[in-house]
């Protein structure tokens, strides 16, 4: 399909916040972007008429219960079949933070055996405690089977911010090296945290900024086509939002987040 | 018939608290002879059933769908009839 017509869909309710940058960068790439609020999709039946669902971040339904579980359960019960109709299509979902913790409350990331409604993995509280927003690097793990990350190249580090109090990525204690090794048998590894040459933090502070097992800041589905990351790749879009892009002799146009949403839009024109 | 629960939702054992942790070191820091700390969340909640079992039965479902996350957590609950 064309560019111009690609739908894409930007959920939110409240305690989401950013939205409003989630939509520009897609409407930078040529694409229509709208944010809608979870009553409007499911009353306007949206996501038929989407090519692309994002969960942007925040702190919806501030972080309560747990964050991102008010919003997962939420979508389930509402949305469940739309969303599995718009999955089962190979339609993208992408999850940033808060998104990337409404995905794993939902049973949708990793996701070993499809849509389940309980959860594989858990965002927990960061380890050292705390709220964290800094920019941190990140290596690209994936080979191929991530359709966000096609423009990126395998072993790549990209810089990219995070804003987030709960990230430590974990598995249940007694399956933890059988889901890892799933991960990697499935392509699911997307990003870890690594240092700015590339190596791996290997759960030092604060290279991982919150402690999540084998480094894990982004996986995707075993299809490829839902992915979660904690950082914010909507922050590092344009070069200017670099921290030091006024110290550099010719800042870049944009930065490594741009990556992201032009792989998936590349994915969905292709595709669709 | 109106019921109210206790629920209690709390980490696995094994799974760090770092919550606890720094709660732990600040008490310490106060002087407390302190061994550990771990960090629960209570949720009580009123709610209809037409009998204690039926609504211990409710309760249980709202842990496992929503309250409590079975990668870490653990939770337990007591239903009483409402006073």
């Amino acid at each position: 399909m064309k560019k111009e017509d690609v739908r894409v869909c930007i959920l939110r309710v409240g305690g989401t916040n950013c939205d409003v940058e989630t939509k520009r960068a897609f409407t930078e790439l040529g694409v229509r972007a709208k944010v809608y609020h979870i009553n409007q999709v499911l009353k306007q039946r949206v996501l038929q008429n989407s090519e692309a669902l994002v969960i942007p971040g925040g702190f919806s339904y501030g972080d309560y219960v747990r964050a991102g579980a008010i919003l997962a359960k939420g979508l389930l019960a509402k949305l469940g079949k739309d969303l599995e109709r718009f999955i089962d299509e190979g339609k993208p979902v992408l999850g940033i933070c808060n998104g990337f913790q409404v995905l794993v409350e939902a049973g949708l990331l990793p996701g070993f055996n499809g849509m389940g409604s309980h959860p594989e993995a858990a965002l927990a509280t960061n380890i050292p405690v705390g709220y964290r927003c800094r920019w941190v690097y990140l290596r690209h793990e994936n080979r191929g089977n991530c359709v966000f990350t096609s423009k990126v190249s395998r072993g790549a580090v990209l810089k990219i911010p995070i804003a987030h109090a709960e990230g430590r990525f974990i598995f249940p204690r007694d399956k933890e090296r059988r889901y890892l090794e799933k991960l990697y048998e499935n392509d699911q590894l997307v990003f870890r945290y690594c240092d700015e040459d590339g190596e791996y933090a290997e759960g030092r502070y604060p290279i991982n900024p919150n402690g999540s097992f084998h480094d894990i800041a982004g996986i995707c589905s075993p299809t490829g086509t839902i992915f979660g990351l904690m950082p914010h790749p909507e922050r590092a879009y344009y070069g200017w939002q670099l921290p030091d892009w006024t110290r550099m002799g010719s800042p870049p146009t944009y930065g490594d987040g741009r990556l992201i949403f032009e792989s998936m839009v590349d994915y969905v024109v292709k595709s669709f | 018939m109106e019921y109210i629960a206790r629920v209690e939702v709390s980490l696995k054992p094994g799974h760090s608290d770092p919550e606890g942790e720094t709660t732990k070191n600040s008490l310490k820091e106060l002087n407390y002879p302190v061994r550990d700390v771990r960090v629960s969340k209570v949720y009580l909640i009123r709610l209809e059933a037409s009998s204690v079992e039926e609504a211990e039965s409710l309760v249980d479902e709202m842990c496992r769908r929503l309250l409590a996350n079975p990668v870490k957590d653990d939770y337990k609950f007591k239903v009483e009839e409402k006073p």
